[in-house]
C-alpha cells in the first residue's frame, strides 16, 4: 500500500490537493492551531468573555448600575457572612451593585481600547508608512518628531491633556488615540523599511511595478499582521491607562460606570471595603491578560510564513 | 586499521504538534581509526541529525532515539554512545570527539575571545592548568594557519575572516586531540579558494593526529577529494556506502548513480543535459513502509512498493539498500 | 503553445554578429561609506563594480563567476538598473538605459527580466501564484483578464507545473518549485534578455540539475539571452557559451567556455579553475592545487594597482603599481593581467 497521497507527490506539492478548498478547511486550520496554543485559547476565551459582557450588559447585569441604595451600601460579597445573594460581588459606597458596574464599566473600557486604537493606527500606518517609504529628509523629520514625543513621560503627558480637556468618553478616545499614534508609527515605519530591501519589492521593481503598486500591492498588505498583532497589545495597554486616569478622576464622568471610576471611589475603602475597588482591579487584568495572550496567538495566525503544512 | 565507531540501526524520531517526523531509520556504518568518511546527501536526508544523535545534540523532546547503537571504541573499553548519561557524554564531546559547526559565526562563542573558548576546553578536558593551556592554544593557533596567534588569541569570532574563523573552528574541534572530529558543511559557506585551503588544513592535520573524520556535506566534488569511504543518505536512510573510488565509478543505488549524474563537471565540455532526478523528496511525516526512493526511481519495480529493502553487500565492503541489481540489469534475485 | 513569443528565432552566438544584445561600457557602481550621525560626510567607498565592459551577444549566456565581493551580483542589478550606475552605461538593444526617464524605463522591463537568488523572499507572501505571475501582464496593461488567465497557464505549463497551482500560495511550494514560478514570472511578457543572481545555490544539487535543464530549454525555444550569475564555477561552465570571471569588481578574464578550461590567462582564473573539486577521486586526488595565500580582500580598500596581486604567486613589480588594461589578447579572449600574452606568460607553474 502506497504511504503517500499519489496526488501530492504528482503535483509534487507540499501541501494535498483537496486541503485548502473553501473556507471550512481555513476555519479548521485555525481550529488547529488554537488548540496548539492554549495560552491563545484561554486568551481568547477571556477576551470573549468581556465581548460578551459589554453587549449583553442589558441581560446579564441583574440591576441597574446607576441605581443608588444606601440601604444595602457597602455590603460585601456574596459568599462572605454579612454577603447578601443578590449582590454577587457586593455593592460600593452608594449602594450601587457592583456585578452590574463591573459588566457596564467592560463598555467603556471596550470603547476606548478600539476606538483609541482604531484611530491611533490608522493615522499611524499612515505616517509610518509615508516615512519609511520615502525616506532621507522626510523620515528624518517624522522620526525626530516621533522621538520626541515617545520621550515624554507618556501618562503625565496624558494626565495634563486630560485636565485640561476635562471629562469625557469622547476625551480619553481622542487623548489615547493621538497619544499612541507614534508608536504604530515606529512599528509601521520599521516593517517598510524591512521589506523595501526584500526580494519581493525588488522583483515587482524589475517586473516595471510603479511606487505606488509596490506600496498598495505588496508592503501594505504585508503590514496587516504586524498591526493588528500590536493593535492587540496596545488595547489593553489603553484599558489600564484609562483605569489610572479613572483612578485621578480625568476619565469618564463619575456617573458612567468605568472600572477606573470604581478604582477611585474604592481607594479611600481600600483598608475597610476592600472588594470595592478589588473587583475592578480583577476586571482590568483579566481583560488585559485575555488580549494580550490573544494577541500573541493573533500574531502567529496572520503570518502566512508560520503555516505549518500538513498532509 | 581499527574500528573506532561501529554505528548500527539507528532510529531518531522528532514527536511534534504535527506529527511524526521519521528522521532516521537505521542508519548504520562503521568508522576506522584515521579514516574520513564523508556523509552525502540532501536536504531532510538526515544527514546531521545522525551525528547530531550520537552526541546527544538533539532536544530531547521533540526528539527521540528509538533504537540503535553506537560502539565508541575508546583506548579502554568500548562504550555505546547512545547510552551515556548527560555528564559522560559532555566529557566524550569535545574531549574525544570534536565537532566543527557549519557557521563558525554561529557556533563560537561571541562575547568570548577565541583564546579563551579553546582553553577553557583544554583545561576541561584535559589535565592542564591555565598558564599551559594559554601556551597550547597559541600553538594551536599557529598550526592551523593563524598568523600573528599570540595577538589573535585575545581576538573575538567576528574579527577573522570567513575562512580564517574557520580555522578558528578546527582549532577549537583539535584542541584535545580527539579520536573522531565531526564536521558537518564545515566549506559550504566559503569561498572555492578558501575550501581549498580549509580541506587541505584538515587532511594534514589528520594525517599528524592520525583522527578518523566524519565530512559531512552536499558537495560531491569535495567528498572525491577527501574521502576514504562515502556514506549516501536519502530521507533518513542509508543508500550506500562503499570505499570512494567504488562509489563513483560503480554507484549500485539509483540515488547515486542520479545525484553523480546531476554533478556538472568544469573539466568536461560536452554540452550534454544533466541527468536529473525527477520529482522531490518524500514527507517524512509518514513511517516509511516501502523503499523511499521509489516514487522517483526508474528503476522501481512492484517489490519495491512493499518492503524496506535491506542492506545488500554487492561487493567488498560496499553495501546498497536497494533491491534492483543495477550491474545485471534486473531485479536482485536472493532473499 | 500560441504564438505570443516575438523574439528572433534562435541564432548561434558562435556566428559572427552584428550589433550585440547587451553592451556594457565602463560601468562603475561604487556606495559611499558615511560617517557621522547628524552630519554625515562620505569617507571611502565600496568600489562594487568597478570599469566593467563586456558585450552579450543574442541567443548567447554569458556566465559570470566570482567569490565574494567580486561585484557580480550588483554589476546584474546595475545592469537591469535596479541600482543606478555611478559611471559608465549600459545599452540594451542599443538603446542607452540610463539616459531614459523611470516612465520610459519602466516601459522597458518587459524586455529585460531578473530571476534571484532566494526564491522564496523573491515572492510576496500573501500573493498567490497566479497572481505574482499575472503581475508583470497587469502592470504593462497589455491583455484582457482571459487572456492573462490563459497565458499564466501556458507559462506554468512551460516550467513544468500545472493549473492547479494558480490559488496556491509560495510557503507550499518546495525551493525548486518556487524557482519555477520565478521563472514563470519573468517569461511573462517575452523578454529578451534574463540576469540570473545565483538562481540555484539554494538548491538540492537533484534540484539543481531540473532548474538548470530548464534554463536551457527555454533558450532553445524561445531564444533567450542570459547572463548566468554564480559562484559553482562547474555550473557556469556546463551552462554558459562564454564565460566571465570577475574579482573585486573587475572582470579578470573573459572568453569561451572551452577556452577558459584549457588555456586560462589570468593566474587568478587559474586558482580557480584548480580550486573547483572535481567529482571524481582518483583526479582529485591527484591535483596540484595552485594555493592562494590569504582571503579576498574587502571591496571598501581594494589593493592598489592590479586588485589581484596581493595574493597572486606570480605577481611582479609592475603588478603593484599599475592598474593592468582588460585587453583581447587572443581572438575572443579578454584578459586584465599584465603577464598576459598569447604565449603563456601569465601560466603559474605547479
Amino acid at each position: 500500500m502506497m504511504n503517500q497521497t499519489a496526488n501530492a507527490q504528482s503535483t509534487g506539492l507540499l501541501v494535498d490537493e483537496e486541503l485548502d478548498r473553501g473556507l471550512w478547511p481555513k476555519v479548521v486550520y485555525v481550529g488547529r492551531l488554537l488548540i496548539r496554543d492554549k495560552a491563545g485559547m484561554l486568551g481568547l476565551a477571556m477576551f470573549l468573555i468581556v465581548v460578551v459582557a459589554a453587549v449583553f450588559a442589558k441581560p446579564i447585569a441583574p440591576h441597574d448600575p446607576l441605581k443608588q441604595n444606601l440601604r444595602v451600601a457597602k455590603t460585601p460579597p456574596a459568599w462572605t457572612e454579612k454577603g447578601n445573594s443578590d449582590h454577587l460581588l457586593g455593592t460600593d459606597n452608594f449602594g450601587r451593585d457592583l456585578f452590574s458596574r463591573i459588566i457596564y464599566g467592560s463598555r467603556v473600557s471596550l470603547t476606548v481600547g478600539f476606538f483609541g486604537v482604531l484611530i491611533a493606527g490608522s493615522l499611524g500606518l499612515i505616517v509610518g508608512l509615508v516615512s519609511g517609504y520615502l525616506g532621507g529628509r522626510v523620515d528624518n523629520v517624522i522620526m525626530g518628531t516621533v522621538n520626541m514625543i515617545l520621550a515624554l513621560p507618556y501618562l503625565v503627558f496624558v494626565v495634563f491633556i486630560a485636565a485640561i480637556l476635562g471629562r469625557s468618553l469622547l476625551n480619553v478616545i481622542l487623548i489615547f488615540g493621538f497619544t499612541d499614534i507614534p508608536i504604530f508609527v515606529r512599528i509601521t515605519r520599521g516593517e517598510v523599511l524591512r521589506m523595501r530591501e526584500s526580494g519581493f519589492v525588488e522583483s515587482a521593481h524589475s517586473i516595471g511595478a510603479g511606487k505606488i503598486r509596490i506600496l498598495f500591492d505588496h508592503i501594505l498588505p504585508n503590514l496587516i499582521g504586524p498591526l493588528i498583532t500590536i493593535a492587540t497589545f496596545e488595547m489593553s495597554a489603553m484599558i489600564f491607562y484609562e483605569a489610572g486616569l479613572g483612578f485621578l478622576g480625568l476619565s469618564v464622568p463619575p456617573s458612567v460606570p468605568s472600572w477606573g471610576n470604581m478604582l477611585a471611589t474604592g481607594r479611600k475603602y481600600l483598608t475597610i471595603y476592600p472588594w470595592i475597588a478589588t473587583f475592578p482591579g480583577l476586571a482590568i487584568v483579566f481583560t488585559g491578560l485575555g488580549m494580550n495572550l490573544s494577541g500573541d496567538w493573533l500574531r502567529d495566525v496572520l503570518d502566512p510564513r508560520m503555516r505549518r503544512v500538513k498532509r | 586499521m581499527s574500528k573506532v565507531l561501529e554505528v548500527r540501526d539507528l532510529v531518531t524520531k522528532f514527536y511534534t504538534f504535527d506529527g511524526v517526523v521519521h528522521a532516521l531509520n537505521h542508519v548504520g556504518f562503521d568508522l576506522d581509526q584515521g579514516e574520513t568518511l564523508a556523509i552525502v546527501g540532501e536536504s531532510g536526508s538526515g544527514k546531521i541529525v545522525t551525528m547530531l544523535s550520537l552526541l546527544h545534540l538533539l532536544p530531547v523532546p521533540p526528539a527521540r532515539i528509538e533504537a540503535g547503537q553506537a560502539i565508541y571504541y575508546d583506548d579502554a573499553e568500548p562504550i555505546d554512545l547512545l547510552e551515556q548519561s548527560k555528564s559522560e557524554i559532555s566529557r566524550i564531546r569535545g574531549g574525544k570527539i570534536g565537532f566543527i559547526f557549519q557557521d563558525a559565526l554561529s557556533a563560537l562563542n561571541p562575547v568570548m575571545t577565541v583564546g579563551r573558548q579553546i582553553s577553557e576546553s583544554l583545561i576541561e578536558h584535559t589535565a592542564m592548568g591555565a598558564d599551559e593551556a594559554k601556551a597550547r592554544t597559541i600553538e594551536l593557533l599557529e598550526h592551523v594557519g593563524i598568523p600573528g596567534a599570540r595577538q589573535r588569541y585575545r581576538n573575538y569570532p567576528h574579527q577573522f575572516s570567513g575562512g580564517m574563523r574557520q580555522r578558528v573552528m578546527i582549532a577549537v574541534a583539535i584542541a584535545c586531540n580527539p579520536k573522531i572530529v565531526i564536521a558537518d558543511e564545515p566549506t559550504t559557506a566559503l569561498d572555492v579558494t578558501v575550501q581549498a585551503q580549509i580541506v587541505d588544513l584538515t587532511k594534514q592535520l589528520q594525517d599528524e593526529m592520525n583522527m578518523a573524520v566524519i565530512w559531512i556535506t552536499h558537495d560531491l566534488g569535495v567528498v572525491a577529494g577527501i574521502a576514504d569511504r562515502v556514506l549516501v543518505m536519502y530521507a533518513g536512510c542509508p543508500v550506500e556506502i562503499a570505499a570512494v573510488d567504488d562509489l563513483y565509478e560503480h554507484p549500485r543505488h539509483p540515488y547515486t548513480m542520479g545525484l553523480l549524474g546531476a554533478l556538472p563537471r568544469v573539466d568536461r565540455t560536452e554540452t550534454e543535459r544533466l541527468v536529473s532526478i525527477e520529482g522531490a523528496p518524500p514527507d517524512l511525516m509518514e513511517a516509511p513502509c516501502h523503499c523511499q526512493f521509489v516514487w522517483r526511481c526508474p528503476y522501481a519495480f512492484d517489490r519495491c512498493w512493499q518492503e524496506i529493502p535491506p542492506q545488500t553487500e554487492v561487493d567488498q565492503r560496499h553495501f546498497a539498500t536497494c533491491f534492483y541489481d543495477i550491474e545485471q540489469g534486473r531485479p536482485r534475485q536472493d532473499g | 503553445m500560441a504564438e505570443s513569443n516575438n523574439a528572433p528565432p534562435t541564432s548561434n552566438p558562435d556566428a559572427p554578429q552584428a550589433e550585440p544584445l547587451v553592451r556594457v561600457e565602463r560601468l562603475k557602481k561604487h556606495f559611499p561609506i558615511m560617517r557621522g550621525l547628524v552630519f554625515s560626510r562620505r569617507v571611502g567607498a565600496v568600489k562594487a563594480v568597478d570599469n566593467v565592459s563586456f558585450n552579450i551577444r543574442r541567443g548567447e549566456t554569458l556566465g559570470v563567476v566570482g567569490e565574494s565581493g567580486c561585484g557580480k551580483s550588483t554589476t546584474g542589478r546595475v545592469i537591469l538598473n535596479l541600482l543606478p550606475p555611478t559611471e559608465g552605461r549600459v545599452l540594451l538593444d542599443g538603446i542607452e538605459l540610463n539616459t531614459l526617464n523611470e516612465e520610459a524605463l519602466r516601459r522597458l522591463r518587459p524586455r529585460m527580466q531578473m530571476i534571484f537568488q532566494d526564491s522564496y523572499d523573491s515572492l510576496n507572501p500573501r500573493h498567490s501564484v497566479g497572481k505574482i505571475i499575472a503581475e508583470p501582464m497587469v502592470i504593462h496593461g497589455t491583455m484582457s483578464g482571459a487572456e492573462m488567465r490563459d497565458r499564466v497557464v501556458e507559462l506554468l505549463e512551460l516550467v513544468g507545473l500545472n493549473a492547479h497551482h494558480i490559488s496556491r500560495f509560495p510557503h507550499e511550494f518546495s525551493g525548486g518549485q518556487r524557482q519555477h514560478i520565478n521563472i514563470a514570472r519573468a517569461l511573462a511578457l517575452n523578454p529578451e534578455f534574463i540576469v540570473c543572481d545565483e538562481p540555484i545555490s539554494a538548491l538540492d544539487v537533484s534540484i539543481q540539475a531540473q532548474v538548470v535543464n530548464l534554463f536551457r530549454d527555454l533558450q532553445e525555444r524561445l531564444g533567450l539571452t542570459y547572463m548566468f550569475i554564480a559562484h559553482d564555477l562547474s555550473m557556469v561552465q556546463h551552462i554558459s557559451h562564454r564565460v566571465a570571471v570577475m574579482y573585486l569588481g573587475k572582470v579578470m578574464e573573459l572568453t569561451r567556455r572551452d577556452d577558459l578550461f584549457h588555456n586560462p590567462l589570468h593566474p587568478y582564473t587559474q586558482s580557480l579553475m584548480s580550486a573547483v573539486p572535481i567529482p571524481e577521486p582518483k583526479l582529485e586526488r591527484k591535483r596540484r592545487r595552485i594555493m592562494l595565500e590569504g582571503e579576498v580582500p574587502s571591496p571598501a580598500n581594494p589593493p592598489g594597482g592590479c586588485v589581484f596581486h596581493t595574493r597572486c604567486p606570480i605577481a611582479e613589480d609592475i603588478c603593484c603599481d599599475e592598474v593592468p588594461e582588460y585587453r583581447e589578447v587572443l581572438p575572443g579572449h579578454f584578459a586584465a593581467c599584465h603577464l598576459a600574452d598569447d604565449r603563456s606568460g601569465s601560466k603559474i607553474e605547479t
